[in-house]
């Protein structure tokens, strides 16, 4: 607290960013169901697909089974599908009126842009909790200890705030619900196949896997198996996974700062 | 009541949307304390002008300055000291009207200490204390209108912008946005700039107004001054009809709502 001033402008920022992340944090625990019902999707993929894969000769090794490989990249996959649809709510705030009244105050665009990003955070971690329960269900082998639980809250979060916020970019593009479904819809696909979530990079072709080591959601994967599984490791080290999957947000945040006013134009 | 000081001034700003623009070249002077309303059909320009002084919307050409603060250069001091009523409803149904104040309390950096005693008198002053634990979107248009009036003036700002601030409420809703909003300027002195179709409104409410046609405004001043030019018995609906031509009024019309619907759909 050497400089007051400082410390104001840090706590001023601090009160902008959860003035919308905490309305954001109300409605979500008034109303569950959307982050809820959103929770069947992954307990598809590990009940059905999983369960087939898991005899897949070539996926399976020795040491652990497909299904532990898989928990962590489902879990991945929850959080990059419910972020990336994120800005469909923000346009619909938008054409509600309810983006304007935050625009018009004079709080940095960046704090009003990591508010929703933060609030994203929430539901990925209501996803989460629904994903270890029925991992627990399906005996996969979790890590349980304090550490690793809280590595993993760390990982959804940054996961989360990431790809909602390239969500809340995309949405200033094309500013339109119907655009934006498509677009959505597009971009989803390719970045979970393109990454290490449902299947080793090592049998991946070269191609996919130079582009599988420059998406994010690799890095996102890479370190919830290492946290969440009893015996994960990580391909690329627990640090390098945190500061790609930062450095990532950090960017998509300035980019969406600066984009941020459009939607309300 | 007005002072001289200026408030609100606007230099041949415009706005161009591609080829077509929707506020030309338009100067526009509003005084401390006054009520000045914007009149104008569908389409006129009128929310694109207050997007533009509210930061909102990037100006094409032009200047302004609110609360002599530049619209452009120092658009976030603008931003502290006004309040905006969109022409949407922008509080949010799915929070508490208490919820709503205590967001805009946050934004605008209203200390924690007096955050909780700064909502509780908002809502009482806008007749909405029973209602502050209620979900808004339980709430009648009117009660909406009066809790994002309560939000815009939370923070006290010099300036209050209110776009169409009474659309689609019934007689007895609108009477009470009006009250309150005279009520405000009394106690608190705030400048406002409204906009309105409805004659009625202007003539209740505004000190001054200027009428706004295809971006510009044509003429402005007070009511009373505006229909003496006319001549004995002249109303407002007459001083509208001839600066803005009765001719083209009806068709122009149609084909306002149509565009405006449209963009609507596009930008919001
Ligand atoms: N973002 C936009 N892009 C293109 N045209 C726009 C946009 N916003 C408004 N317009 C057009 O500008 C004109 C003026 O609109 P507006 O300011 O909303 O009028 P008013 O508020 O007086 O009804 C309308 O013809 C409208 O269709
Ligand atoms: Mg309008």
């Amino acid at each position: 607290m050497a400089n007051p001033t400082w410390f104001t402008r840090v706590s001023n920022f601090l009160t902008q960013i959860q003035a919308v992340s905490d309305t954001e944090f109300r409605k979500l625990r008034r109303d569950p169901s959307e982050v809820l019902t959103r929770a069947f999707q992954p307990a598809i993929w590990l009940l059905l697909f999983g369960e087939v894969m898991a005899n897949v000769r070539g996926l399976a090794t020795s040491s652990s089974s497909y299904l532990d490989f898989l928990a962590p990249g489902i879990l991945a996959q929850s959080v990059l599908f419910s972020a990336i649809f994120f800005g469909i709510s923000i346009i619909w705030e938008r054409d509600l009126g309810v983006l304007h009244r935050q625009m018009v105050s004079p709080a940095p665009r960046s704090a009003l842009v990591l508010g929703k990003a933060l609030a994203s955070g929430f539901r990925g971690l209501t996803q989460a909790t629904m994903v270890y329960l029925l991992a627990l269900i399906l005996g996969i082998h979790l890590a349980l200890e304090p550490f690793s639980i809280l590595g993993v809250v760390a990982f959804i979060w940054i996961g989360s705030a990431l790809f909602s916020t390239f969500s809340l970019i995309i949405a200033c593009l094309v500013k339109t619900r119907d655009r934006f479904m498509g677009i959505g819809q597009l971009l989803t696909m390719p970045i979970f196949f393109a990454s290490n979530a449902i299947y080793p990079i090592e049998i991946m072709p070269t191609w996919l896997r130079a582009l599988s080591s420059a998406n994010p959601l690799t890095y996102e994967v890479d370190g919830l198996r290492a946290l969440m599984l009893a015996d994960g490791i990580t391909k690329y080290g627990l640090a390098t996974d945190f500061a790609v999957l930062f450095a990532a947000t950090s960017i998509c945040v300035v980019i969406a700062a600066r984009l941020y006013p459009r939607l309300t134009e | 009541m007005p002072t001289n000081q200026i408030v609100i001034q606007t230099r041949e700003l415009t706005k161009v949307f591609g080829s077509f623009s929707a506020v030309q070249s338009l100067d526009l002077m509003v005084r401390s304390g006054e009520i000045f309303g914007l009149i104008g059909t569908n389409g006129a320009g009128k929310s694109t002008l207050i997007k533009m002084l509210t930061t909102l919307l990037p100006p094409s050409a032009g200047t302004a300055s609110v609360a002599s603060f530049d619209i452009v250069e120092q658009a976030s001091s603008v931003r502290a000291h006004i309040g905006y009523v969109p022409q949407l409803l922008s509080s949010d149904g799915n929070l508490t009207g208490y919820e709503n104040l205590l967001m805009s309390a946050r934004l605008y950096l209203i200390p924690r200490a007096i955050r909780k005693k700064k909502i509780t008198e908002a809502l009482e002053r806008m007749d909405l204390a029973d209602a502050g634990n209620r979900l808004v979107g339980q709430y009648s248009g009117g009660m909406i209108r009066r809790l994002e009036i309560a939000q815009a003036m939370l923070h006290e700002p010099a300036v209050l912008f209110l776009d169409e601030p009474t659309i689609g409420l019934d007689p007895v809703a609108r009477h009470t946005v009006w009250n309150h909003l005279l009520d405000l300027r009394k106690q608190e002195g705030v400048t406002i700039l409204m906009t309105t179709h409805q004659m009625d409104e202007a003539e209740a409410l505004c000190d001054r107004i200027g009428i706004m046609h295809q971006g510009r405004l044509t003429v402005t001043g007070t009511p009373k001054a505006l229909k003496d030019h006319m001549g004995k018995g002249a109303t407002l609906d007459d001083v509208f009809a001839a600066n803005t031509g009765s001719d083209s009024e009806q068709s122009g019309r149609i084909n306002a709502v149509k565009q405006e619907r449209e963009s609507a759909r596009a930008h919001g």
